[in-house]
């Protein structure tokens, strides 16, 4: 079954062509065939010429990231992306999410369903769509949303999981929290699942853990693509029936909590343990078989209304990944994103407060009622999440 | 990839409009190694091939044949604009671009925004259609004059609301010359006035620039260069005021002091001229650094001025270049932002610096930098690859600060030591189409332009709380 990559704006084309690579590389080093068939023929189609090429849409309102993409992808010699994938305009969205929603995403929807429907078409079995953006700037935000609810609209039957950017929490834009809250509170409702990865995070992964001591955007995002790719590429799941399997998501994440809750409201800073309502473990490489995975099963992670044994999935794969002889990744719906996720909208709401740049959103089209909506529903996510117990 | 048009105003503004273009030719030159006519390039030129039909225009990718600027240039006197025309820049101009007259403005503001804006709107309307047609996708439009004249002050701002009539969806980023107080033009302090309520009302950014900064940026470097010690001989191409490498052979008076302006021009535009990681086109200008509409004086700062010429000294930390950006000796007004308060602050990096460098300095200085309560990680941060000439790495930071206010509160000060006693000001009432409501309005509009940033000023000292979130019902 095959995925289609969307990457929007900057971000999402930069950290789109690093996943890629990883994929292909990974898939391509390895000497069990059909862990590289079920690769290849999920990420990628065969010219042909027999020439690997991304199952991908690149979209970006300027096109100099787009071509610096396809130009890069093109020199690995492995892999490249479709000469006719890519959609771009002349002038960028300004970092106002406005702008991308309201005016670009609407006036360009034909052209950019168009690339969807061909790329679509190259698959004999479409299992859904990877958007791929930050959330801090206007096109991958403002134009990714506008795309994620097209697909939606299109493909109801297909997954829609979005991989999101979080920026640095010190500031890349200075409208960055605005943009993020605008996103969020549109994509709750749009996504499927929402895969996320903050800069101030990875940096410290590449810092702390990989020692590199001038760090660039480029060793971020082969983080970020390593972690990706670790999630996306084949697994063997307790349903695949030893054979990998054909989603590669494929967990229900649409958890509801129990009613009539009795008074539990929990504060965020009351010491409490990061609780969990799902988690994936995927492991890949040696001694798959014979890892000792019994702590991820342990209730006390859990909130109290799902037994650990639904609440942990865990998939495996014997083919070592990306060159790592053992490596394991853990995709988790828990509390961990709470701090963050509180932290962007008390931001976003002190400037709300004060109206400063209002001016610029409304200007395309987003009234302060729209403002409100949004921060409305992140409450209640928060709140949702903070009460889990 | 977008472009730019530069309208040119005065005497000024053309003089810093001819460094801005013999430098934006030597920046090219030294990036463009193979003579193709690029998207870099085309951002602020055309390229034009006399054989052609059709006015000849040529496509980006092919060979560069004659490259003409993105220009509008505008005097009511010639001297200027011939002398650009005689020198080794005339080349880079069509006729059609410029418009002069021969008696100027008698620096006086009213000639040039009534008198002369009237009589040659059409004309001016005409020229700018004619630049923007030239432009596929036209984005910005830099508009370069002086404050305290006539031509530049007055003509300069009939244009900018000409520009925002006929082309209300292109960003108009102006980079206005303030007079110092010891300008010799008397009337300076009303042009001034008068010309601030249009940079108000009809500009989205305005990057106002001291003459005084200018001088002791230029005697700095002069010091430097001078001081015959081992270790700080200076490399003469890189300082922010050479011209040297460009087309002009020599160097004429003010040439070191526009050099400065004309490198501010080069900087903020580097980002979407060229590639970099993170990428800060000028529509994000606007967008991140006014928080509300009339609040758009952006106080730039540009490192470094200069690099060492001995090879044997390491290169200037790059820390020490994010520090300086904050001190004073390198802005282009004399204000005091650290003691004022940040709205918001854009920090523009060319060269070879990456991200984890930014973090680290941000997260070092922004202790000593108060920004207000509700922008308090109010960074926008871009990333370019290509360092100027000369350089390994530049940063051009643009402060949008509340420091701008005594500036203002000392230009309004000279307004109305003038105005109370009512001097010169028949020379501006008897023009047709000037009343005396022009100069309260004026003065009005300055007055509650100084109140918003001392309405935020205000907050600076008191501990503002977050504001109370929304509560949900469960």
């Amino acid at each position: 079954m095959s995925v289609v990559t969307v990457q929007l704006g900057q971000c999402g084309n930069q950290v789109g062509q690093e996943l890629f690579d990883v994929i292909c590389s990974d898939a391509r080093d390895v000497h069990r065939k059909t862990y590289s068939t079920v690769s290849c023929e999920r990420f990628f189609r065969e010219t042909t010429q027999g020439d690997l090429e991304a199952r991908a849409v690149l979209i970006d309102m300027e096109p100099k990231v787009i071509n610096h993409s396809m130009s890069k992808a093109a020199k690995s010699g492995r892999w490249r992306y479709g000469e006719t994938s890519h959609f771009s305009q002349k002038q960028g969205s300004g970092n106002n999410w406005a702008n991308g929603y309201c005016v670009h995403g609407p006036r360009h929807r034909d052209a950019v369903e168009e690339l969807m429907r061909r790329e679509v078409e190259h698959c004999d079995m479409l299992a859904g769509f990877i958007p791929i953006m930050s959330v801090a700037g206007g096109t991958g935000s403002g134009v990714g949303t506008f795309v994620t609810q097209c697909l939606r609209d299109i493909y109801p039957s297909s997954f829609v999981l979005n991989h999101l950017t979080w920026p640095y929490g010190t500031g890349e834009v200075i409208v960055q929290n605005y943009n993020s809250v605008l996103t969020l509170a549109h994509l709750y409702q749009l996504s499927d699942a929402i895969l996320v990865h903050e800069n101030d995070i990875v940096h410290k992964i590449c810092s702390q853990l990989l020692k590199i001591k001038q760090i660039s955007f480029s060793d971020i995002n082969r983080v970020i693509a390593h972690q990706l790719g670790g999630v996306l590429q084949p697994t063997l799941t307790p349903a695949s029936c030893g054979a990998y399997s054909r989603h590669p998501v494929g967990i229900d994440w649409q958890v509801c909590p129990p009613p009539a809750s009795a008074g539990r409201s929990r504060s965020l800073s009351a010491g409490s343990f990061n609780t969990s309502l799902a988690n994936l473990l995927i492991l890949r490489g040696k001694d798959v078989y014979s890892a000792e995975t019994g702590g991820f099963e342990d209730s006390a992670i859990y909130t109290s209304w799902l037994p650990p044994d639904e609440a942990l999935s865990l998939w495996k794969s014997p083919v070592p990944f990306n060159k790592y002889e053992k490596s394991a990744t853990l995709v988790s719906n828990s509390q961990a994103l709470l701090r963050p996720l509180d932290d962007m909208v008390r931001k976003a709401w002190n400037m709300f407060a004060s109206r400063a740049y209002i001016h610029q959103y409304v200007k395309f089209g987003i009234s302060e009622e729209d403002f409100l909506d949004s921060f409305t529903s992140l409450e209640q996510v928060i709140s949702s999440y903070s009460e889990l117990q | 990839m977008t472009q730019s048009v530069v309208v040119q105003v005065g005497q000024c503004g053309n003089q810093v409009g001819c460094r801005f273009w013999d430098l934006a030719l030597r920046e090219h030159a030294h990036v463009n190694k193979r003579g193709l006519y690029d998207e870099a390039l085309s951002s602020f030129f055309r390229n034009v091939d006399p054989r052609k039909s059709g006015g000849g225009a040529c496509y980006v990718g092919g060979r560069i044949q004659h490259l003409k600027a993105r220009a509008v240039l505008i005097d009511m006197e010639e001297g200027v604009v011939h002398g650009i025309l005689q020198g080794p820049l005339r080349e880079v101009f069509d006729s059609a671009q410029l418009l002069t007259d021969v008696s100027g403005s008698g620096n006086n503001w009213a000639v040039g925004n009534l008198t002369y804006g009237s009589a040659y709107r059409d004309s001016i309307v005409n020229k700018l259609r004619k630049a923007a047609e030239h432009c596929d996708c036209l984005q910005c439009f830099f508009l370069i004059h002086s404050m305290g004249g006539g031509t530049g002050s007055g003509l300069g701002t009939r244009v900018l609301s000409l520009l925002e009539e006929e082309f209300p969806d292109v960003c108009r980023i102006v980079t206005a010359m303030y007079p110092s107080a010891e300008d010799d033009v008397i009337t300076s302090p009303y042009n001034s006035v008068l010309a601030m309520r249009e940079l108000t009302e009809h500009a989205d950014c305005v990057l106002p620039v001291e003459n005084q900064s200018l001088v002791d940026i230029v005697n700095k470097i002069s010091l430097m260069s001078h001081n015959a010690k081992p270790g700080c001989v200076l490399k003469k191409e890189s300082t922010v005021t050479s011209g040297q490498g460009g087309v002009s052979p020599t160097e004429r008076p003010f040439d070191a002091m526009n050099n400065i302006v004309a490198n501010l021009l080069l900087n903020i535009t580097s980002s979407s001229r060229f590639e970099g990681s993170l990428n800060m086109d000028l529509n994000e200008i606007a967008m991140n650094l006014v928080p509300f509409p009339r609040l758009h004086y952006l106080v730039p700062s540009l490192t470094p001025l200069y690099t060492l010429a001995d090879v044997n000294i390491p290169t200037r930390r790059l820390d020490q270049m994010f520090s300086d950006a904050f001190s004073k000796e390198h802005q282009l007004i004399r204000a005091d932002p650290k003691h004022s308060l940040y709205l918001a602050c854009a920090l523009m990096v060319r060269g070879n610096v990456q991200v984890s460098d930014l973090r680290r300095n941000i997260e070092r200085l922004r202790p000593s930098l108060p920004f207000v309560s509700w922008n308090q990680e109010g960074w926008k941060t871009g990333l370019c690859s290509v360092p100027p000439v000369g350089h390994t790495h530049s940063l051009l930071a643009l402060a949008n600060n509340t420091c701008v206010k005594p500036t203002f509160m000392e230009l309004r000060e000279r307004f109305t030591k003038l105005y109370k006693k009512k001097a010169h000001l028949h020379h501006y009432l008897h023009i047709d189409g000037m009343e005396q409501s022009a100069f309260s309005e004026s003065l009005s509009s300055l007055s509650a332009l100084i109140e918003e940033y001392h309405h935020l000023d205000a907050t600076k000292a008191r501990l503002i709380p977050d504001a109370p979130r929304l509560s949900i019902a469960r």
